[in-house]
């Protein structure tokens, strides 16, 4: 067993650092404040590679493997968790779709302009009365001809007001349930397409949420993914996958909120000592510490299970389900060491523990994560395989 | 046009300086290394070069296997091949010898080296490699046009700037100002991808003495508590300065 | 043998650097029990040299103009010359250029940023600054001829009366290919390298119309005017003046900072200034905990306000 970093992964994680760190501080608050988009910062990001970081540079993404992005996705997340989730959707939700089960056209169309980071994708699956349920579609996909006739609404969508590609699941045969649901790539500019007022939210403030409607949309039948009812199974698998996106986000919510309170800790003296020396904050430190690098564990094992090829449903559930709790309740925890300054925009780490709430919520909630978890249990797995 | 850039590798700018093994050694536990941002303002005019002029860029660094991610950092920028020479970096004349011997089998027709490193700030190097070449020198570089064989070239003195015309080889002290810190690059994914496979040459050294050893390090006294004036009250601050300080 | 100093001259006068920089060869003569010996170029004041405790001042009337290859040149043979063991410059940015050259030429050991008469002579042990100042470190020159370079406003003006000799020396110039095509340089502004006093501002002035203030307040002390990196960074000022570690050194009597709010690298470029004055309205601000004075205060209140004080205060003292 080897818990060491190749060098390039160390090269991924420090130009994702230095990108962080030289490119989203500044304005990270005012962003936030506004709800303003990073456009230019996503930008870069193509730039870099970091917008198809896993996809094949057969279609022009970066080719490295699941722990290079979890290490970059970490670092960005860290200043600006907004640009993280707008990475992390991009890349685990609609690249990875596409690149797994799409045609060479959809590839040639969608992916390479996607993954060169010229346009941006977004995944359409929560509706007002199917969150958590995702068999329950009310969206409806209907034949017709060389078509489906695309009807129904779309909500919290991520990216939903840049991405020029949308990823969207509907049934189209509501007798079959869950085997009767597809998954389209429909493109923005299309007919019908209506793209709703963008949320006001507590926290990933800077990443623009939106509800997205279709009226009579009509989708060729060539940007269906996948074989006819492949939907319910394809936006499952992309789950999987997206977990270990938003669990390195809220890895590098709770590992950027640490360390500001670690630096915070030394600067700031009371009772004659810096605070880091009182037993009470050292204490708490200390959880800090102990439980990110928990987290970390966990998240870094099933970005490498994914590379390994071997299932990473499991681990990744237990990764995100981990790492958004410790975000949670460690972000809470170093704006109480930042006393009155933590709970002033300046100092971050208010920024950091309302952003940290929606890693609870977003592609699983907690409560669903522990299903999954339970049901492994249930099926003998106890612990993961080594 | 063949440029060579001399990196050096050391501890970032935020890091804490500590010594161990009896104040004899640095202590680079927890430290984070970077390409010393003088040779990366240099490295950076001369990825331009590349890219305009279609120049080669090699760049050298004299130290242990640990200065090799500095080394790939440089080549995911884009330079095209990475020399290291396998020795403990001694002193400036060691170092500047050792990268001679390169720059003598090689060939170049620029050299760019930091004015200093930020860790030990000898600012010796580019001097001592253009005295043991011969070539024609020009420190703390703000600015560098090339035209064919000859160069204009600006240097920043104490007060005011110097422009001056040179012909190529030419061996230039970098800084900032050269390039701007905005236009430094982040490696993309690609180039990190890239630099895997690009040629990192280890050479093995002259084995040349060290003129100058460094036996021991301390640091500076812990300071004072600072005393604190009202804003109200600037004729005391000025009184201090004055019978206190004495410095006005 | 001797030891021998470069001392510097602007327009035909020594400068102040080249004073200390005797001095600081006068404690090393001393500790050799030799000659001082300084060789200047189109210097007309040498005769001041003789305070600082030279014994002999060679001076060269040629090359017109600086030219590190050339002035290396003439500190070379100055040195072979008067068999000079140790041959001391100041850290000026001409002397840090020229030096290096020099000490390859005479095979010399050099060792930059020395803070201090050497510790000892045999052996030849010197203390220098190393991390921008963050440590000191010992070096141990083994060469037989040595070079130090010493570290601004380290050592301090000494003086020690002498009645040196005056010899006008003709050394061997080789032509240059490197020409000079224009110089450009302020006449009547003191810069950070020679400033006793460095009045420095930072993000905490909004923008570069209000430098006015830094301006006036350094106008009124005589000093040089400087600023953070992110003030650089945002063309509110130009490069020369960023100072900081990958800016400009500055070793001053006095540094007074506005508005700047401490970066861990901006102190380590600072850190070998005397004396230091902050001025933030953010009492967190890290400057503090480096910082000799300060206060706590809105800048452009504060700076106004000091600017009127100084005013009277050095009308009272003149």
């Amino acid at each position: 067993m080897e818990f060491k970093l190749s060098e390039e992964h160390k090269a991924v994680q420090q130009a994702a650092r230095e990108f962080a760190i030289t490119r989203l501080q500044d304005g990270v608050i005012e962003r936030d404040t506004n709800r303003t988009h990073p456009s230019e910062q996503v930008e870069e990001m193509g730039a870099l590679g970091f917008m198809g970081i896993m996809t094949s540079q057969l279609y022009g993404g970066s080719e490295m493997d699941t722990l290079s992005y979890v290490l970059a996705l970490e670092e960005i997340s860290k200043i600006d968790a907004s640009a993280g989730v707008i990475m992390s959707a991009h890349n685990s939700l609609v690249l990875w779709a596409i690149e797994t089960y799409g045609t060479d056209i959809q590839k040639e169309k969608y992916l390479v302009p996607m993954a060169q980071g010229n346009n941006i994708g977004c995944f359409c699956l929560s509706e007002p009365e199917a969150g958590s349920d995702a068999s329950m579609q009310q969206t409806r996909a209907e034949e017709a001809g060389e078509y489906y006739i695309l009807n129904g609404v779309k909500n919290w969508i991520t990216n939903g007001g840049h991405a020029d590609f949308q990823l969207v699941i509907a049934q189209t045969h509501p007798e079959k349930k869950h085997r009767g649901i597809n998954a389209f790539i429909v493109e923005k500019q299309w007919e019908g397409v209506a793209i709703g007022p963008k949320e006001d939210k507590l926290g990933i403030r800077s990443s623009d949420t939106h509800s997205i409607s279709y009226t009579d949309v009509k989708v060729p039948k060539e940007n269906r993914i996948g074989e006819d009812g492949f939907g319910f199974k394809l936006a499952m698998q992309i789950l999987e996958g997206g977990r270990i996106g938003i669990a390195a986000q809220a890895l590098g919510i709770a590992a950027g909120a640490y360390e500001l309170a670690a630096e915070y800790s030394t600067v700031r003296s009371a009772f004659g000592k810096p605070i880091a020396d009182h037993q009470a904050i050292a204490f708490k430190l200390a959880d800090m510490a102990v439980d990110i690098e928990a987290a970390r564990m966990l998240v870094y094992r099933s970005a490498y299970l994914k590379d390994q090829g071997q299932p990473y449903g499991y681990a990744s559930a237990m990764a995100k389900l981990k790492a958004s709790e410790v975000a949670m309740k460690h972000t809470v925890e170093a704006v109480q060491i930042h006393g009155g300054n933590g709970y002033v925009k300046e100092y971050h780490v208010e920024r950091l523990m309302r952003d940290a709430k929606i890693t609870q919520i977003y592609e699983g909630t907690s409560e669903i994560h522990k299903i999954i978890i339970a049901r492994n249990i249930r099926k003998g797995e106890l612990a993961l395989p080594f | 046009m063949k440029i060579l850039v001399c990196i050096s590798h050391v501890p970032d700018t935020t890091s804490k300086i500590n010594f161990v093994e009896n104040n004899t050694q640095f202590d680079t536990q927890g430290v984070q290394y970077i390409i010393n941002p003088n040779d990366e303002f240099g490295l950076t005019r001369a990825m331009w070069f590349k890219e305009k002029e279609g120049a080669t860029v090699d760049v050298i660094n004299v130290g242990g296997p640990a200065t090799e991610s500095t080394l790939r950092k440089a080549l995911a920028i884009g330079a095209d091949n990475a020399i290291r020479i396998h020795t403990e970096a001694l002193d400036a004349t060691q170092v500047a010898k050792e990268i001679v011997a390169v720059i003598q089998e090689n060939g170049y027709d620029l050299i760019i080296a930091g004015r200093e490193s930020i860790d030990y700030n000898g600012g010796m190097v580019p001097g001592m490699i253009a005295a043991l070449t011969g070539m024609n020198y020009l420190n703390n570089c703000i600015r560098l046009e090339i035209e064919g064989q000859n160069a204009t070239a600006v240097r920043e003195m104490d007060g005011g700037k110097e422009t001056v015309t040179t012909p190529l080889p030419l061996v230039i002290g970098a800084q900032k100002g050269l390039v701007e810190e905005s236009d430094l690059r982040i490696p993309n994914m690609r180039g990190i991808m890239m630099a895997r496979k690009k040629p990192l040459s280890v050479l093995e050294p002259q084995h040349g003495d060290a003129q100058v050893q460094t036996i021991a390090y301390e640091k500076p006294a812990p300071k004072g508590a600072v005393k604190l004036v009202e804003p109200e009250n600037i004729d005391q601050l000025i009184s201090l300065l004055h019978n206190e300080a004495k410095v006005i | 043998m001797s030891v021998l100093v470069y001392a510097e001259s602007e327009k035909g006068q020594l400068k102040k650097i080249a004073l200390e920089l005797a001095s600081f060869g006068r404690a090393i003569a001393d500790q050799l029990n030799t000659d001082l010996i300084a060789i200047t170029v189109n210097c007309d004041n040498n005769e001041l040299l003789g305070n600082y405790g030279v014994n002999e001042i060679l001076t060269s009337s040629h090359p017109e103009e600086f030219n590190a290859q050339q002035y290396a040149a003439i500190v070379k043979d100055a040195a072979q010359k008067k068999d000079a063991k140790v041959i001391a410059v100041s850290s000026s940015a001409d002397s840090r250029y020229l030096a290096p050259l020099a000490a390859v030429e005479l095979n010399a050991g050099y060792v930059t940023n020395v803070v201090e008469a050497p510790l000892s002579t045999t052996p030849f042990h010197v203390k220098r600054s190393v991390f921008t100042n963050k440590a000191f470190g010992i070096s141990e020159l083994n060469t037989d001829v040595k070079m130090v370079g010493l570290s601004k406003n380290a050592f301090g003006m000494h003086e020690n009366p002498t009645t040196p000799t005056v010899t006008e020396f003709s050394p061997t110039v080789n032509n240059s290919s490197m020409e000079i095509a224009s110089v450009d340089k302020a006449n009547d502004q003191v810069t950070i390298a020679d400033a006793e006093i460095v009045v420095s501002g930072g993000r905490g002035l909004k923008g570069p119309e209000n430098w006015h203030l830094i301006e006036d307040l350094a106008s009124t002390l005589g000093a040089a005017t400087a600023c953070s990196k992110p003030v650089s960074d945002m063309g509110w000022r130009p490069h020369s003046e960023h100072v900081g570690q990958t800016g400009k050194p500055v070793a001053s009597n006095l540094y007074i900072a506005v508005g700047v709010s401490g970066a861990i690298q901006h102190l380590a470029g600072i850190n070998a200034s005397k004396v230091k004055v902050v001025i933030n309205s953010d009492p967190e601000a890290p400057f503090f905990k480096a910082a000799d004075y300060g206060i706590v205060g809105d800048a452009f209140e504060v700076v106004p306000k000091m600017i009127e004080k100084l005013k009277s205060f050095q009308a009272e003292n003149t």
